[in-house]
């Protein structure tokens, strides 16, 4: 399946830039990412636990870093096998426009890929699945961005990331 | 005769009690000592590069026995196709290796690479989950037209093609069928595609091998359909093991359909398992490997046009078809395209001139192979719904153009353009009597009703004629086959007078049970609860040829009639003796020998005891014992017929048809037991109804199967169908084989689909809509896109 979004950061485009590039950031905005490692210049080794359907699965695999062009574009490729329950495995050309004050306007493209159980009994859940979990990356992306003092911060988020945690983790 | 239970006679199923009580026993159900179990790792990609299978830490899990992998079988021979099919240039087909696991390439997905024997099943499913496969996945082809289309993507890299033959029927008509048809004042032209089926028998299928290393003895126990042809496949082309050292069992089987019919590597793995284990090996089909590595169904896409008069005369029939036979040759995948197919291409019709071109496609998708009514429903498909638009391009009534070609009852032997020779029938008849029982006559007024309703009524109608009883030997020689297809009976008369028949066909919902002994106890006047069938053991039954393609009572049955006349003929031998007269003296009625024009008889039971206590025979003219054995090797094809009618409603505000009623006429020739006939008509029925609305096995663009459980493929239920009309009084008997049956097995599956279709479309037709075909399933999906296209 194929789908394209944009999202605008208020942040700066360097500051984007290298926070997509960072491990501990990918791996807080993996959707169930519980070990991310590696460095964006080797590739990152990801484990990453997700339920699709009725197959709940533990995946393995890499995710890579190509095609890119300093400060404006890149992709994000990952590849996760799941033993039984199959595999599955997706990219996201991730595109970054500075819009000056306003921030940074980032535009992505993911297509995304299942096979083996995956395919047979998920079939019909994985175009949702897909969107769900690519909205879930972009809005952590988005949120550890931007400055926390826009957001509310209800205790009932505990489990969510802190806002703007990106800016204090990069310092 | 038989007053009870003889032919003729509904007798209740008497295998029915053991199913419904749950003392049925099927292979699952067989564990001898010491059984250990075996799963398969199965490729999840539908075209890839085996790289290394790294089994070590698989093999170390607790409980694993040993690990296979394709490697261990690289030296033993492949799984055959049992039909050689020549193209129109002469050239066979190409024949890659079926392995029995997946050696250098995995080519669709299911296709297993590796196996684990452990002490548990639990374990080896385990071990199965550590086995490092490093495969790197490869483009696939998944549609035929893409793959005969490229020579890059190929699902054999050695045959250097996706296709495997390219068939022309009968090739010298070619000409004379493209000159009529150009020459043709009306020509009719369908696209259609005949969607690919899983076949989901209840029971999945299973295989236990075993191994007494004392004799050096194998033993299969197994779900198959023909369990001598298993026992043949593997003996002298797979594993090599001979055939006196090796059993094939096939116990009780829920359901077949075709998908049984082939000999699996499954079946292979787990013999050469028990042997190097020295344990009995057990595996059981999942559901998901069922849907993944059964042997599916139809998937055809083709191009048909009719050619004919004005009047609606039928001029030719011209068809071109892509079989998908999916990643490998299944064993009967060759034949069932083609000459299950394109020698019914003339169907009920008098037409001159037929032509049928059929281009079998490699792709990496499970292997394609006969299902319920094989090739025959597909070629039904193709003409009934052509026919049906070219009724409406010319204005006539579909039941007059049908019945306008209908070849007439004085014409047989009737030599059809397609090449067979048709040997009986009525077809007027079955639309006389479809005309009646569909009470046709009111339709109008149900439409009416309907239409007040807000609904769409609509009525299809179709006439099949179907090539059953495979078949005379000579001829499927001449045609390519690798085997005979005769079968074989023994009767065997017990010294107490009770009989054992011990027959070739294999019963798995056909109820041979009980009518075998129907036409044994009709011969002998005796009573048919004497009489026991044996069938599904190599080591107890004849060498048969098993079931499919309705041929278990025209041609199994006559075998059993004709062993039964010589338990006649020699048990007369000895009442004459018995007697002291003459043979020619001595009369058979009703279960006794009397002398002619005297009160002097003795019963069959004094005469069954007789043979086993001879102590004053004379041994030079009679032998001891009343066995018979006999293999009955048809004359031809047996040709079922039969006119269905469906009326459905199109709600059209959603597209969801319902069927309000199905209306099978058909002519079986003579019919053993009516009742077993109709449940196997109103099975057929149910299975046409699911390939026409519901059922479609979907892979997507990478070779993933998509409708991979029963979530997301749709099995027919009862709230989908009506209650159906089965109606096979109207019977011209075959008149080649004793019994005069010609087989019911197929009939329902065959006749349905396009009835439905064509309905569906009448329907649209009526309410407005200019809607020439939708491709099956007719789901509400598609039939509300044409309706707003």
């Amino acid at each position: 399946m194929n789908l394209a979004d944009i999202r605008e950061i208020a942040a700066p485009r360097a500051v984007v830039w290298s926070a997509i590039l960072d491990a501990e950031v990918l791996k807080t905005c993996i959707p169930g990412c519980t070990e991310l490692t590696g460095s964006a210049t080797d590739g990152f080794e990801a484990v990453v636990v997700q339920k699709v359907g009725p197959v709940k699965a533990t995946f393995k695999g890499m995710v890579e870093i190509s095609d890119i062009v300093e400060g404006e574009s890149l992709v994000l490729t990952g590849h996760g096998k799941g033993g039984p329950a199959g595999f599955a495995k997706g990219s996201a050309k991730v595109s970054f426009e500075d819009l000056g004050d306003d921030g940074t306007r980032l535009s992505y493209d993911v297509e995304a890929k299942v096979g083996g159980k995956l395919a047979q009994l998920g079939s019909r859940i994985i175009d949702g699945f897909t969107k769900k979990l690519a909205d879930q990356f972009f809005e952590r992306f988005q949120e550890g961005l931007e400055d926390p003092t826009e957001f509310d911060e209800g205790a009932e988020e505990d489990d969510k990331p802190k806002k703007g945690w990106i800016g204090r983790l990069l310092g | 005769m038989a007053a009870d239970g003889g032919m003729g006679h509904a007798t209740k199923r008497r295998e029915d009690v053991r199913f419904l009580m749950g003392l049925g026993k099927y292979c699952d159900d067989h564990t001898p000592a010491k059984t250990s179990y075996c799963a398969f790792a199965r490729s999840n990609v539908a075209n890839g590069k085996i790289n290394s299978i790294d089994t070590v830490a698989a093999a170390g899990m607790p409980g694993v026995l040993a690990v296979f992998t394709g490697e261990d079988f690289a030296e033993v021979g492949g799984n055959p196709a049992g039909w050689l099919i020549n193209s129109r240039d002469g050239e066979p087909m190409k024949e890659p290796k079926r392995p029995v696991l997946a050696y250098g390439k995995v080519r669709h997905v299911g296709d297993a690479y590796a196996a684990v024997i452990a002490e548990t099943l639990e374990q080896a499913m385990d071990a199965v989950e550590a086995i490092e496969a490093d495969i790197d996945e490869l483009d696939a082809v998944v549609k035929m037209a893409d793959a005969l289309a490229n020579d890059k993507t190929l699902v054999h890299d050695e045959i250097g093609t996706n296709q495997c033959f390219d068939w022309g029927w009968i090739e010298d008509n070619r000409a004379a069928t493209d000159a009529a048809i150009k020459a043709a004042p009306h020509v009719t032209t369908l696209e259609l595609v005949n969607n690919r089926l899983v076949p989901n028998a209840m029971e999945p299928r299973c295989s236990i091998g075993e191994y007494e290393p004392g004799t050096g003895d194998y033993k299969l126990t197994t779900t198959s359909q023909n369990p001598h042809l298993t026992r043949l496949l593997i003996s002298a082309f797979v594993l090599g093991i001979p055939e006196n050292k090796l059993t094939v069992h096939s116990p009780d089987v829920g359901g077949g359909f075709g998908s049984k019919i082939y000999h699996y590597g499954e079946e292979a793995l787990v013999l050469a398992a028990a042997k190097k284990l020295n344990r009995p090996v057990k595996w059981t089909s999942t559901r998901t490997e069922a849907f993944l590595s059964d042997a599916h169904g139809r998937d055809h896409v083709t191009k048909i046009e009719l050619a004919c008069e004005k009047d609606g005369t039928f001029i030719a029939f011209r068809t071109e078809t892509m079989a998908n036979v999916g990643a490998y040759l299944s064993n009967f995948s060759t034949v069932t395209p083609t000459f299950l197919h394109g020698t019914l291409m003339a169907g009920n019709y008098t037409v001159p001139n037929v032509y049928v071109n059929v281009k079998a496609v490699f792709t990496n998708t499970a292997p394609v192979d006969a299902y319920r009514g094989a090739g025959r429903p597909e070629a039904s498909f193709s003409l009934e719904r052509v026919i049906d638009k070219a009724a409406r391009e010319l204005g006539i009534n579909p039941i007059e153009l049908r019945r306008k070609n209908f070849i007439k009852p004085d014409q047989y032997p009737f030599a059809s353009a397609a090449g067979l020779e048709y040997d009986s029938g009525n077809y007027d008849a079955l639309m006389d009597a479809l005309e009646k029982r569909a009470n046709l006559d009111g339709f109008e007024a149900r439409c009416a009703e309907s239409k007040k309703n807000g609904k769409l009524r609509g009525l299809g109608i179709n006439s099949y004629v179907e090539a059953c009883g495979i078949a005379p030997s000579n001829l499927v020689g001449i045609l390519g086959a690798r085997v005979g297809l005769y079968d074989a009976a023994t009767v065997r008369v017990n010294a107490t007078g009770n009989i054992s028949v011990m027959v070739g066909a294999h019963s798995h919902g056909q109820g041979h049970e009980t009518a075998f002994p129907q036409i044994v106890a009709d011969m002998l006047g005796i009573d048919p609860l004497s009489i026991d069938i044996v069938h599904g053991d190599t080591s107890k039954i004849p060498f048969g040829m098993g079931t499919y393609g309705s041929r278990s009572l025209a041609v199994c049955g006559s075998a059993v009639f004709r062993a039964t006349e010589k338990i006649i003929k020699k048990a007369t031998l000895i009442a004459a003796h018995m007697l002291e007269d003459e043979p020619e003296n001595v009369d058979f009625t009703d279960g006794d020998f009397a002398v002619k024009g005297t009160n002097k008889k003795v019963s069959f039971g004094e005469v069954a005891l007789k043979a086993y206590i001879p102590h004053d025979f004379p041994i030079e003219f009679i032998e001891p014992g009343l066995e018979e054995t006999a293999f009955y090797d048809p004359a031809n094809f047996t040709y079922p017929s039969g006119a269905y009618g469906c009326e459905v409603e199109v709600d059209p505000e959603t597209g969801k048809v319902d069927i309000c009623a199905m209306v099978a006429i058909d002519d079986f020739g003579n019919v053993v037991n009516p009742m077993i006939v109709t449940g196997q008509v109103q099975g057929g029925l149910a299975q046409g109804i699911g390939q026409a609305l519901l059922e479609h096995g979907i892979y997507d663009e990478n070779g993933q199967l998509l409708s991979g459980s029963f979530m997301d493929y749709a099995m027919p239920r009862a709230d989908d169908l009506p209650n159906f009309v089965v109606d096979h009084s109207n019977a011209t008997p075959c008149t080649h084989n004793p019994i005069g049956a010609k087989g019911c097995g197929e009939a329902g599956a065959i006749g349905s689909p396009p009835t439905v279709v064509n309905a569906v479309i009448d329907a649209l037709q009526r309410g407005g809509y200019d809607v020439e075909h939708i491709d099956m399933p007719v789901s509400p999906a598609r039939v509300w896109a044409a309706m707003n296209a």
